[in-house]
């Protein structure tokens, strides 16, 4: 998150100080940049670390005095916007090529190419329009309910992405790689989907007990790895996703025992969650949004305050800044770590419960999907920022709601939304690529003067593919 | 010699993209069709404005499974019958509520969902749309008046499976192991079960079952239906320990127990396999000598069945039961290895066909319906 809000320390006397609060919380903010710039690429030393372990991350990022043009044309927000540009051309590509029509009327191809054209148009762009419509509005509703139907459908998928993206957001702030969102969604569903079912308490106090249960066995689950990486050294990745390992084999475990499973049957499903355990619907029963999207919005703005507002936070971000840095600056990074985690799967933990209690409403093995996995890109595409892990939570929330209906209504495979997802994340990974393809300047280049208008070309987003 | 070796690749590089180019290019000079051939010719059939559905399970519609064999059965209703179809493929288990609907949506006549895990939607999608019509693979749980499930006694044709195994195994041990421990897999195991006990009980023979214990319901498993790897060790094992026919109960996974059956063949050891669901001859895709038969559910003829009624305006929710005598399940013929089952074998095969159908054996499992 690049200080927006910066503008250039003017003194009015011209001693340099800031006379007013603002101008000194503005200071403030620049050097805190200028310091996890410096601390991060050891003052350009060193090349910026792959994974972002602060929000500048991906590269230096553009310096916080420069011209507005400027900071938007090298910042990496375009990068990740236009990242989706293109994986959305090449996910149209894909679906033109692959599709039956185009395939027949390429056997004619130079007798009639505007048949071979036009149908890989139509394929593409009948896709993409059922994808619009099953995930934002659906103007061909007959009532108003089902013309913002995909609206809510989209809000609903997002929530667990959300929750487990700021989950693994929060652990690469803290520098730790967390793989293991699926496992700790998994055992948070089981913790949360256990209470549901088992306990038959009022209202309010269930609903509580069901979130507070999910939020603990994720927080323990991770914790663990936590624990295990700050008293032995083992490595957060391999530990993780062995966790995921023995989270799925042990929801199957308990699937297959008496106290998981339905009176009278051996299925490995689980009793349905008592009425009182599960979110009320946000907006009526005619959709399936339900107040777990109000405690996603919640975990962001939570994340977002102990990221940037609180002294754990700072610590957090220090110890993913540079470890040893911290360490030697009194941050007990020990205890950093298992934090982080135990915090991460927590959140992650909020997501098991928004499944469980929120849109499936039994436990079963799958009941986590692949969200643990999806939750590393939306991370990824949200730049470990919790907002923009919100926002990006959001779009893979209407790919997934979408793509249900672009495979229902023209038959499209769900496959290619996957594809699409993966192509991001590759173009994310790889920002001087999209830079390149899209002719941005990047963000440490020499500008004439300063304050000017920057010597390099300006971006032009012109088709690149 | 380094410069001629760079030629070389360059220059087989360079001859393989001129040739793929160059059939890419040619590919496109085929003649246009006429101008008058747009898609006017609907099937003016009676089924016509009648729309088929079916929402699969996680495992997809290539499972060479029941996934696939009920969307076999749709396409050849769509064929036989006239009809529209449209089909959802669920990816993970959070995809069913949201591709049931679609269907609901879209105006399907009869939806036809495949598994028990897409019991508790499709509950609740028949109850909020009451005029349209829902029908359940393998799901036995929902008594609905627009829901019919469709149920197969597995154990029978498992039965004569198990008898066919122990009558021809050389070395005395047979073997089987399952995806899951759930009903729909453990139905096939306790029927073979049976099948073996009751070879031993008659012949006064010593067969011995691998993988699975009757009595107290457990025995191998893989733990999902995608790990064909694991399959295959799974065989190998059983193998080592001396079993020679082996059926997987596992969906996908049993391509692992082929490769270890192929191998051991290779191997100079005479080991066979049963496939499960579906004829293995026709749709395993490899290793078809080595399977001795197969368990089949005929799924696709009872989803064709069930779509006809409906298209005749005749459905109803009662229970389509499949059973030896209706020929919902039924033993595979034995194709290659015919000559290893013996005459007076398959002469006993069809007499126990008859006893289990006239109810003089019964062939009991857990997870059967009732």
């Amino acid at each position: 998150m690049t200080p927006q809000d910066d503008r250039p320390v003017s003194p009015a006397t011209g001693d340099g100080a800031p006379h007013t609060r603002r101008q000194a919380k503005d200071a403030a903010r620049q050097d805190e940049v200028r310091l996890e710039n410096a601390v991060e690429t050891a003052d350009g030393e060193l090349p910026p670390p792959a994974v972002p372990a602060t929000a500048a991350g991906l590269g230096a990022g553009p310096a916080p005095d420069a011209p507005l043009l400027h900071r938007i044309m090298t910042g990496n927000a375009l990068v990740a916007f236009l990242s989706v540009v293109l994986s959305l051309i090449l996910g149209g590509l894909l679906i033109a090529v692959t599709d039956q029509n185009v395939a027949r009327a390429s056997s004619y191809f130079f007798s009639r190419p505007q048949d071979t054209l036009g149908a890989a148009w139509t394929a593409a762009s009948g896709a993409y329009l059922a994808l619009f419509q099953g995930s934002v509005i659906n103007f061909e509703g007959d009532s108003f309910t089902r013309i913002i139907y995909p609206l809510t459908q989209t809000l609903t998928v997002a929530t667990p992405l959300i929750c487990a993206g700021l989950g693994v957001a929060l652990a690469f702030r803290a520098g730790l790689f967390n793989i293991g969102a699926q496992g700790q969604i998994l055992i948070g569903a089981t913790f949360a989907g256990w209470i549901g079912f088992t306990l038959h308490l009022p209202a309010g106090i269930h609903l509580l007990l069901v979130i507070l249960a999910g939020m603990v066995g994720g927080a323990v689950w991770a914790g663990l790895v936590g624990l295990l990486k700050a008293r032995t050294g083992a490595h957060e990745v391999i530990l993780t996703i062995m966790f995921n390992y023995i989270a799925t084999n042990l929801v199957l475990y308990f699937l297959s025992t008496p106290a998981f499973q339905r009176p009278g049957s051996t299925n490995p499903i689980s009793p349905q969650l008592d009425a009182t355990a599960l979110y009320p619907p946000l907006l009526g029963p005619a959709f399936r949004l339900h107040w777990g999207f109000v405690v996603a919005v919640l975990a962001t703005v939570f994340v977002w305050w102990l990221l940037n507002r609180s002294t754990v936070g700072f610590e957090l971000r220090a110890v993913g800044a540079n470890a040893s840095a911290a360490r030697t600056a009194g941050v007990n990074v020990s205890k950093g770590y298992i934090l982080a985690m135990a915090i991460a799967g927590a959140l992650a933990g909020l997501a098991g419960v928004a499944q469980v209690s929120g849109t499936e409403k039994v436990l079963t093995s799958g009941v986590a999907a692949s969200f643990g996995f999806d939750a590393i890109t939306v991370a990824l595409l949200g730049r470990s920022s919790p907002w923009g892990t919100f926002a990006a939570g959001i779009l893979f929330g209407a790919f997934r709601a979408g793509g249900v209906a672009m495979q229902a209504s023209t038959g499209t495979s769900i496959d290619i939304v996957l594809v699409v997802q993966s192509l991001i994340v590759l173009f994310i990974a790889a920002p001087p690529l999209v830079r390149a393809l899209f002719r941005l300047p990047s963000p440490g280049a020499p500008r004439a003067g300063k304050g000017g208008s920057t010597t390099r070309t300006p971006a032009s987003t012109g088709a690149a593919a | 010699m380094k410069n001629s070796l760079r030629k070389f690749s360059r220059g087989t590089g360079l001859s393989a993209a001129v040739l793929g180019v160059s059939a890419l290019v040619l590919s496109g000079c085929g003649a246009p069709p006429a101008e008058d051939s747009s898609g006017g010719g609907a099937s003016a059939e009676a089924g016509s404005d009648y729309l088929g559905c079916i929402v699969s399970d996680s495992g997809g519609f290539d499972d060479r499974s029941f996934n696939q064999s009920s969307y076999e059965g749709l396409k050849k209703a769509e064929t036989d019958l006239g009809i529209e179809i449209n089909q959802a493929e669920s990816q993970a288990e959070t995809d069913f509520g949201p591709n049931v609907d679609q269907m609901v949506q879209a105006g399907c006549n009869l939806t036809v969902t495949v598994g028990f895990l897409l019991a508790d939607t499709t509950k609740a999608a028949a109850e909020t749309n009451t005029d349209a019509n829902f029908a359940i693979v393998d799901d036995n749980s929902i008594d609905l008046p627009n829901v019919k499930p469709i149920i197969y006694d597995t154990a029978q044709a498992a039965f004569l499976a198990g008898y066919t195994a122990a009558a021809t195994s050389e070395t005395g041990k047979v073997a089987t192991y399952g995806g899951i421990n759930i009903p729909t897999v453990t139905i096939f195991m306790d029927g073979f079960a049976e099948g073996v006990a009751y070879f031993n009980e008659e012949t006064g023979g010593d067969v011995q079952l691998l993988g699975w214990d009757k009595e107290s319901q457990n025995g191998t498993f893989v733990g999902n239906f995608e790990d064909a790897a694991a399959g295959k060790t799974n065989t190998q094992n059983f193998i080592n320990e001396g079993a020679d026919i082996i059926m997987p109960v596992a969906g996908p996974v049993g391509s692992g127990t082929l490769d270890a059956v192929i191998e051991a063949n290779a191997a100079g050891k005479d080991v066979k396999a049963i496939w499960v669901d579906s004829d293995g001859y026709e749709t395993a895709g490899k290793g078809e000598e080595f399977i001795l038969t197969s368990v089949m559910k005929l799924m696709g003829d009872a989803v064709e069945d069930v779509i006809r009624t409906d298209v005749e305006g005749n459905f109803d929710n009662t229970p389509y039961v499949g059973t030896l005598e209706n020929g919902g399940v039924a033993l595979a013929p034995f194709h290659d290895q015919e000559a290893n089952v013996p005459a007076d074998l398959q002469t006993k095969l069809d007499e126990l066909k008859e006893q289990i159908i006239s109810g003089e054996i019964t062939v009991d499992s857990a997870a059967s319906p009732e």
